[in-house]
């Protein structure tokens, strides 16, 4: 299996060959940043694609197909439009506050987003605590949303912005709990050692049942944290028009519209590096020729594949589930979710205590 | 740019019936100092912008309903890429005036077109919201919401047929593409 | 009712009876309170159901007209009237307290007419806003009115008359306490269906008080037909309550038909019966979509409206129009229907059903949807019938209360079906009743569509109508309740008033008291499951 360590490496050495180490780490830093704002920027553009043909299809419509081949170009015709329009300055607002709400959530999401491993040696930071940083920032973005609300001056936006608080905090415990399970089975945070853990069999049936549950409260969880249906109570479109971003326009707006689908985005990443084997292919202990065949697939493709995979899957339940309302949202959490998940966490610990795993 | 390269996918510049008034359109932008001569950085603006519209969701009566239908399965506007369709008019980018407006709504209106963002673009659909329609003697009805705000397009029925909308909302993206972003000072 | 005759003439000597079609009784000013009191709490048989109200100007003479039901016999009906000679400060009595839904019929009285009513909780206007002069449906009314373009507040003041040794007094009252938290729903809202205000003050979530305010799409309809004649009044009715265009306009033509003692043949009765039912199927159809879109399910609206698509190609096909058809006309249909019509719907008939269960698979039977719906926003039976709630929310409510049984019109009383009744009275048994209607719908139209007879389709009557002096009744059964013609006619060939029963404007009186106590959310589930058509409230 191709290790993309391989090719940073030797362009490290050819820097370090010819300049200081100052120059060596700023041109890196400028580098991976560029290439990550623009992978961010075309997944989310992929993502808005693929959610609109994927929604069309589920409605026995036919989405975008005018603008490019199979309207592939929409989602760039819509940027196009999204940045060049007015960014209105409203009266009575909290000037700091709206303004810099945009730029926290995006900045909160994209930080969660540089974490991600997307194959072998593609990681751009590798702490030894990995996973604690991207819950950590990726919940950050809740601090944008409440300013967001608040600065609006505008009482839709104040409940959208209120519920979603409400939403984040409860389903951010159930997010964690039921990755320190997967933590427990792993013994270690880090990002790169998970995946590397899961070399002879993924998480999920390493771990069996406790891990197949975490799996699917991670799921639900997740897919509340990033507000969309049904979990949508923040932009309820019927409800509250547009929600906390009711008074944002032009790419502030965008702003918002690109995280949302970039942390539908993270969240199926971090599932698939927790329970999926993140790009670890498909192995099976003991059948060497088969995990040799798997190994010739890249292992870029094995984690954007299962990626997709889940977001296919949080895209068929938002457009088939109606709204759930704020008191079941959170009696979901705090009756269900949340004893299920450390009643799990104790039967996993168990398990890794007497080695019962696989 | 010559009126006549502006295309639309899949139509021809003389399958649309209304090419006199385009013409006539741009022979007064110019006439009035506005440039119409389209850059190629303006052709992509203006390509991005017309495959974008956005539309607001506003609809008072009958036309509404049909607005809805050319949202659902059959006629199906994503296909153009309008289906985005906002609730906040702040994102959105064509106000599409279905139904009767009426003096008490007025202001609303209004104030509803003063809150979106540039550029914004109208569309009245249907007789009522071209010249009062049915009601037009009516006491309470305003004779057409080009008494509110400047209007773009006029779609002609009651209600107009989905065909209809989807007619005039590429006839709106036509408009569109002899405009001039960049260096235009007379916006 | 011979027996409620007497009691009133027993009671009040001086008022005048008359018997007719209906039986009406004339009382002045101040006998009316009696009147009132009397027929509604009576032991012989009380008149719960307040199905019209509406102000006349006639003589002079500013009145009132009520029109009552039984809610234990639909077909038991009652006429009354009450009027006043004063012009410059109209006031009559309430009865608000006895019907809850006169309580927003007065005001409209008061925006129309400028009669006050005294003890009336909320004496502000409710169509037209506070600054406009005049009363439009008045004889004499001039119009004075520009257009104004300037953000009005909202009237927060709701004056109150009492009466009090002989001198009427006012009081003023605020609709909001100053620390209320008041969101406003609408005037543009996605899920207030069309351009209707509601003011919600809220405590976190939970909904303490609901203020309807409309008049954001009112048209003048009413004022409007005072000037047309009879034929050309018909396109009005169309465009009241859109999407049950073509029983509005069925109404007012068997209204103008009876009257005029035009005669329909037997093969206009039925292909307006089948068309009557296609209606409401696609009017069921979208408001089942409209909800689910309310409660965040998109992918069955879109459902739904597919479906409707068929029913409106079969409407192109056969009326010319998708949505508004135009199809009824004095003495019968516009034309002829196709050759292939019977196919069409029959083939419709067994696609719906299939897809019937679809909507079961998809909707009803989702645990979210349930736990959204059950046991949320519960109305009474006796609220239902004191609200004048009817239609699909009134029967999920246990009232007996759909014309096309007990009140049979055109060829109901030949068809068999059921009539959906439910007891629960929450948003879930609305949201189930539309569905269950869709199927006695299919039914209905099964039964017809075999058995169109040859004949004319038309008889056309002479080009100008002229209606016997009168006043007459005609109500119907639309897709959201009771919708009711009220004319009353000089003897020209225009109408001297003509008022519609708009089943919508009930159901959104009814919605302070039924989302009172829930939540945000609900309050939207519930709208949607009222399913009202705001230009019909309006008119």
């Amino acid at each position: 299996m191709f290790d993309f360590q391989i090719v940073t490496n030797w362009f490290d050495e050819l820097l370090r060959g010819c300049m200081p180490e100052f120059w060596v780490l700023t041109i890196e830093f400028v580098l991976v940043g560029v290439i990550l704002l623009t992978l961010y920027a075309l997944i989310a553009l992929a993502l808005i694609y693929g959610e609109r043909k994927i929604c069309a299809f589920f409605q026995c419509r036919l989405g975008p197909n005018r603008v490019g081949t199979w309207g592939v170009l929409q989602p760039i015709a819509d940027m196009f439009k999204i940045l060049l329009k007015e960014i209105i300055s409203i009266n009575h607002i909290d000037k700091v506050l709206f303004y810099t709400a945009p730029f926290i959530v995006i900045a909160s999401s994209f930080l969660a987003f540089g974490a991600l491993p997307f194959g072998k040696g593609m990681q751009v930071l590798d702490f030894n605590i990995g996973i604690f940083y991207i819950l950590a920032v990726s919940s950050l973005g809740i601090v944008g949303i409440l300013m967001a609300g608040w600065a609006s001056n505008n009482k839709f936006s104040m409940i959208g912005a209120m519920r979603s608080g409400a939403q984040l905090i409860s389903y951010e415990l159930s997010a964690g709990i039921s990755l320190l399970t997967v933590v427990a089975l792993a013994g270690t945070m880090q990002l790169c050692e998970i995946v590397e853990a899961q070399a002879d069999g993924w998480f999920i049936f390493k771990g069996h049942i406790p891990a197949i549950i975490a799996f699917i409260i991670y799921l639900i969880a997740g897919h509340a944290e990033t507000n969309r249906g049904p979990f949508d109570l923040p932009e309820a479109e019927s409800e509250l028009t547009a929600g906390y971003h009711t008074e944002y326009s032009g790419i502030q707006f965008g702003f918002f519209y690109l995280s949302e689908y970039l942390n539908m985005f993270i969240i199926a990443g971090i599932a698939t590096t927790m329970f999926l084997g993140g790009w670890m292919p498909f192995h099976i202990s003991g059948w060497d020729g088969f995990n040799a065949i798997m190994d010739y697939i890249p292992s870029v493709i094995w984690f954007f594949g299962k990626v997709t995979l889940l977001i296919f899957l949080s895209l068929w339940v938002r457009w088939t589930f109606p709204r759930l309302r704020i008191d079941q949202l959170l009696h979901l959490e705090w009756k269900y979710l949340l004893p299920i998940n450390m009643v799990n966490l104790v039967v996993m610990a168990i398990i890794v205590v007497y080695g019962w795993h696989f | 740019m010559e009126v006549k390269k502006i295309d639309i996918k899949g139509i021809k510049y003389d399958e649309f019936k209304d090419n006199e008034y385009l013409e006539q359109y741009a022979e007064e932008l110019r006439k009035n100092g506005t440039n119409i001569v389209v850059t190629s950085l303006d052709k992509i603006i203006n390509w991005g912008r017309s495959n974008s519209m956005w539309p607001f969701t506003f609809a008072t009566s009958c036309c509404g309903i049909e607005f809805m239908s050319v949202g659902a399965a059959r006629y199906d506007f994503a296909r153009f890429g309008f289906e985005v369709t906002r609730n906040s008019p702040r994102q959105a980018d064509v106000i599409i005036v279905a139904g009767t407006i009426v003096n008490k709504m007025a202001p609303v209106l209004k104030r509803l077109y003063d809150q979106m963002a540039e550029p914004k673009y109208v569309i009245a659909m249907g007789s009522c919201a071209i010249s009062g329609g049915p009601f037009c003697n009516s006491y309470h009805v305003v004779k057409g919401v080009n008494e509110i705000i400047p209007v773009d397009v006029y779609i002609p029925g009651c209600p107009p047929k989905p065909e209809a909308l989807l007619y005039g909302m590429m006839q709106l993206q036509r408009k569109m593409k002899l405009e001039r972003f960049i260096f235009n000072k007379k916006r | 009712m011979e027996k409620i005759k007497e009691l009133i003439s027993n009671k009040l000597p001086n008022a005048i009876i008359e018997e007719g079609k209906y039986l009406t009784i004339t009382a002045t000013k101040e006998d009316f309170r009696t009147l009132a009191e009397i027929v509604r709490q009576n032991d012989v048989l009380c008149f719960d159901y307040l199905a019209h109200i509406c102000g006349v100007d006639k003589d002079g003479k500013l009145g009132v007209v009520y029109f009552l039901s039984s809610s234990a016999d639909m077909s038991k009906n009652i006429v009354l009237h009450t009027s006043t000679d004063d012009r410059e400060h109209p006031e009559l009595f309430t009865v608000s307290d006895l019907w809850d839904t006169a309580n927003i019929n007065e005001r409209e009285i008061y925006d129309f007419f400028g009669i006050r009513f005294i003890n009336h909780p909320d004496m502000r206007r409710f169509f037209l806003s506070k600054e406009w002069k005049g009363f439009p449906l008045r004889k004499d009314y001039a119009d004075e009115n520009p257009l104004s373009l300037e953000s009005v507040e909202i009237d927060d003041h709701l004056s109150r008359l009492t009466f009090e040794n002989n001198e009427v007094i006012e009081a003023e009252e605020k609709v909001f306490e100053d620390e209320d938290y008041v969101v406003n729903i609408g005037p543009q809202h996605p899920a207030t269906h069309g351009v209707l205000h509601y003011r919600v003050s809220l405590d976190g979530e939970i909904i303490k008080k609901v203020d309807p305010h409309c008049g954001y799409i009112h048209r003048g309809i009413e004022k409007l037909s005072e000037g047309l004649a009879y034929p050309q009044i018909l396109h009005f009715t169309d465009r009241l309550d859109y999407l049950s265009s073509h029983i509005n306009r069925h109404a007012l033509c068997m209204c103008i038909e009876k009257a005029g003692e035009i005669e329909v043949p037997l093969r206009a009765e039925y292909i307006r019966m089948i068309m009557d039912e296609l209606t409401r199927i696609a009017s069921h159809l979208l408001g089942w979509s409209c909800m689910c879109m309310d409660m965040g399910a998109l992918t069955a609206f879109i459902y739904g409206m597919r479906d409707r698509e068929k029913i409106l190609d079969i409407f192109e096909e056969n009326c010319g129009g998708r949505l508004i058809t135009n199809y009824n006309v004095i003495g019968g249909v516009m034309q002829d229907i196709r050759q292939d019509f019977q196919k069409q719907v029959s083939e419709y008939i067994k696609y719906q059903r299939e897809k019937l269960k679809e909507y079961h698979a998809i909707y009803t039977g989702n645990v979210i949807a349930r736990g959204r719906m059950e046991g949320v926003g519960i109305f009474s039976k006796e609220q239902a019938i004191s609200f004048g709630v009817t239609g699909p929310a009134g029967r999920a409510s246990g009232f007996h209360c759909d014309i096309r049984k007990v009140a049979p019109y055109s060829l109901y009383d030949k068809v068999k079906f059921n009539e959906v009744l439910r007891t629960e009275g929450d948003t879930f048994a609305r949201y189930i009743v539309r569905l269950d209607e869709i199927e006695e719908s299919l039914n209905i139209i099964e039964q017809l569509i075999d058995g169109i007879p040859d004949g004319d389709f038309r008889n056309k009557p002479k080009p100008i109508i002229k209606l016997p002096a009168g006043e007459y009744f005609q109500r119907v059964e639309t897709a959201r309740g009771e919708f009711g013609v009220y004319l009353v006619s000089d003897g020209e060939k225009t109408p001297s008033r003509l008022h519609f029963r708009s089943p919508s404007m009930t159901l959104v009186s009814a919605m302070d008291t039924i989302s009172r106590g829930e939540k945000i959310a609900d309050f939207i589930a519930i709208g949607g499951s009222m399913d009202y058509v705001v230009p019909d409230i309006d008119r």
